[in-house]
């Protein structure tokens, strides 16, 4: 064995056996929950007239059938469908109105509601669990004091690995910084292979299901996916459709030409949408903006941020007339400098030479400003990791006192 | 020494970058902030509104940057609970309903609606969760039109008209103040582009940025852009001056005072933060400085010889 990988070796069988003993001692690393059950059954049905915003509550154990509208007339309802638009007649003038299930928790039961169905499998009763994570202290002040609600908390063996996975998938990815290795290209590789699947999951379904198919067959969108979805086809939508088969056709082993079409089209219109955005907000708005006063009198009271009352909720700084007056002249003479350093149609030579100069200073300012916000931000992600790592993980620190037992 | 320096390998730079940053998160060193007149200026179109004004907030970025922006995040939410304004939240990036929900849950769920004395918010009527919508620009240039042509449901599954709080909303233009959390391309940049500059008198925008993205917004100051959070240091400004007025006093007693710290403490995220950052920026500059004396000492050497 290399003495390298000896040391490695040694190094990381010492960490396991401390890793060991932090979670067998101080429960470091575990993650706790709290069940909550929900119940929910079947109380009635809801349709909403279009008249007035009026909501008329029909029971299940009284089927709808006549309704007496605010004026004293009656008229027939349809009978329930359960999520589905209907239509009513309403002297001489057909309204769509839409039936809607309301479901309610067991426990706010009222006497009047329907009888509360017992079976497991009944369609008109939902049970369910959710569990939410609670820390450690609250887990272990809830099972000393041994009540009602200590056999809700309970030790969670899913998140538990999941907490694990992404600190021992961290320490893979830091293990870059000594050397490309196997551990590294494995927590990358799933990365990459998760980050890819997700976005085709969420994109499928927060985009192409209710804007795409749920805009041309809404029926079967609602009925299989999203019963909340409204709407009718909007046949216009053929025509994303449409260029979106073209799109993937490249896939296909002939007539991978036919994509370039939707590609184009692509191309284009983003292309003109960029233009248009740039020459307004960032070409003309620019130029806008750098027309400014060299001297900027500040009124306290002109200058003072009022809210919608009128009263002032805070004054503007006692030194702003001059710090304004002095970043105008900044800004004005550092656009101007960069931009006789870009104007090369004159020799940069004597002033034209000098201001190009002072343009220079005034770029390598910005880039240094640049660099120093990128370290900050860099530094700032590795922080969190460390944080994740020596609190949610091995709790070496907690600032939030959720380890901590006792008073504090 | 000096040949051990001039060679000195990548990996020393590192080790010592990680001690920079993991001791003072160990040891819990903490700083007080001085807002700057970007933060106050966030604060203060913030403080503006009256209960029951609309915000839209975009969450425009994923967990690889929730390290920088997660603190705005969570602070912006915490403002406008204050300020008892609608929240509709919104996200131009996939994984943004997701750290929409986990800031939902981490202040709505778990803090404010637990504070004892508070008509806890409920969903529908005072937050909605919009969901994620591809497209970036052409979103944003829809959405300031017309929003049900894109949003038919919420990242539920609701049907917008079936959520009172977007009873009468149209488009954005219709919110009182718009704050955007923004990781990069599909991000602040873009809501100036599309929606503020169009539509300068009906949309004010604030915004929280990676650092990476501050210097190419500070153009857009303040026409465009009247406030601006620039990386971690933006977020502790700012929870300084949420903290300042927000948070009651810490109580005497032990148990109460833990307990404050469990609830308050959730809004020191960037604070925190800040001592790795002076740390790790003293390292960085320490070895500018030292890169350049050896770069001058050699060329000096190499003159002489």
């Amino acid at each position: 064995m290399k003495k390298e990988t000896l040391i490695w070796t040694i190094i990381l069988i010492f960490g396991a056996a401390l890793l060991a003993i932090n979670a067998a001692t101080r429960h470091a690393g575990q993650v706790h929950v709290q069940s909550e059950p929900h119940d929910h059954f079947y109380v009635a049905d809801e349709l909403e007239l279009p008249w007035g915003g009026e909501v008329l509550v029909a029971r299940s154990a009284t089927a709808p059938g006549t309704y007496v509208h605010p004026s004293g007339e009656t008229m027939t309802l349809p009978p329930r469908s359960d999520g589905e638009v209907v239509e009513l007649v309403w002297k001489d003038t057909t309204v769509r109105a839409k039936w809607r299930k309301v479901w309610k928790p067991v426990e706010e039961r009222e006497e009047g509601d329907i009888a509360l169905p017992q079976e497991d499998d009944s369609p008109d009763r939902k049970t369910w669990t959710t569990y939410n994570q609670v820390t450690y202290k609250e887990y272990v002040e809830a099972t000393r004091a041994a009540g009602p609600d200590a056999r809700t908390y309970s030790f969670s063996w899913t998140r538990t690995v999941g907490l694990w996975v992404g600190a021992l998938f961290t320490l893979a990815i830091f293990s870059f910084l000594y050397r490309d290795n196997p551990f590294y290209k494995f927590a990358e590789s799933v990365v990459v292979g998760v980050s890819a699947g997700y976005w085709m999951v969420v994109s499928f379904w927060d985009v192409l299901v209710p804007n795409l198919l749920g805009k041309l067959w809404p029926g079967m969108v609602k009925s299989w996916a999203m019963p909340g979805l409204d709407g009718e086809t909007e046949w216009l939508y053929l025509v994303p459709l449409i260029l979106g088969i073209m799109l993937v056709w490249r896939l296909a082993p002939k007539g991978a030409w036919i994509s370039r079409w939707p590609l184009a089209f692509i191309i284009g219109t983003t292309a003109g949408m960029r233009m248009v955005g740039f020459i307004h907000a960032d070409f003309l708005s620019q130029i806008k903006n750098s027309v400014k006063p060299i001297y900027f009198p500040v009124d306290s009271t002109s200058n003072a941020i009022y809210n919608k009352a009128g009263e002032i909720i805070a004054m503007p700084d006692s030194y702003l007339t001059i710090w304004s007056s002095l970043g105008n002249i900044i800004i004005i003479v550092g656009v101007l400098a960069s931009l006789v350093y870009f104007f090369f149609s004159i020799e940069h030579k004597g002033i034209v030479g000098k201001t190009a100069k002072l343009g220079i200073w005034f770029l390598m300012v910005t880039f240094g400003a640049a660099f120093g916000y990128t370290v900050m931000g860099r530094i700032a992600l590795l922080a969190i990791r460390v944080e994740f790592l020596v609190d949610d993980w091995l709790w070496l620190i907690d600032p939030l006192h959720r380890h901590a037992i006792g008073g504090g | 020494m000096f040949e051990f320096f001039k060679n000195l390998d990548r990996r020393w730079v590192f080790l010592m970058m990680g001690f920079a940053v993991i001791v003072p998160i160990l040891v819990q060193v903490k700083f007080t902030e001085t807002p700057t007149n970007l933060a106050r200026a966030v604060f203060n179109e913030f403080e503006k509104l009256e209960p029951g004004d609309k915000v839209l907030l975009s969450f425009d970025y994923d967990p690889a940057s929730q390290g920088e922006l997660q603190p705005m995040a969570t602070l912006f939410v915490r403002h406008a609970c204050e300020k008892k304004l609608k929240l509709y939240f919104m996200a131009l990036w996939p994984l943004g309903p997701q750290m929409i929900d986990d800031t939902v849950r981490n202040v709505i769920l778990e803090e404010y609606n637990e504070r004892e004395g508070v008509t806890p918010l409920v969903y529908g009527e005072d937050y909605v969760n919009l969901g994620f919508k591809s497209g970036a620009e052409g979103v944003i240039k829809v959405v300031v039109t017309n929003m049900r042509q894109l949003y038919t449901t919420d990242s539920r599954g609701t049907a917008i008209d079936d959520i009172p709080m977007m009873d009468g909303v149209k488009n954005i233009r219709q919110m009182d103040l718009m704050a955007n959390v923004s990781a990069g391309g599909g991000g602040t940049k873009e809501w100036v582009q599309y929606a503020v500059t169009p539509y300068p008198d009906d949309i004010t925008l604030v915004a929280g940025c990676t650092g990476v993205q501050a210097p190419l917004l500070y153009p857009y100051i303040p026409q465009q852009l009247p406030g601006l959070l620039g990386a971690i240091k933006g977020a502790a400004e700012y929870e300084a001056l949420v903290n300042e007025k927000y948070n009651p006093p810490v109580p005497d007693d032990p148990k109460e005072a833990a307990k404050w710290q469990t609830r308050y403490e959730r809004y020191t995220e960037g604070v925190r933060r800040m001592s790795p950052q002076l740390f790790g920026h003293l390292l960085i500059i320490l070895l500018i400085v030292a890169a350049n004396v050896i770069y001058f000492v050699e060329k000096k050497r190499e003159g002489s010889s």
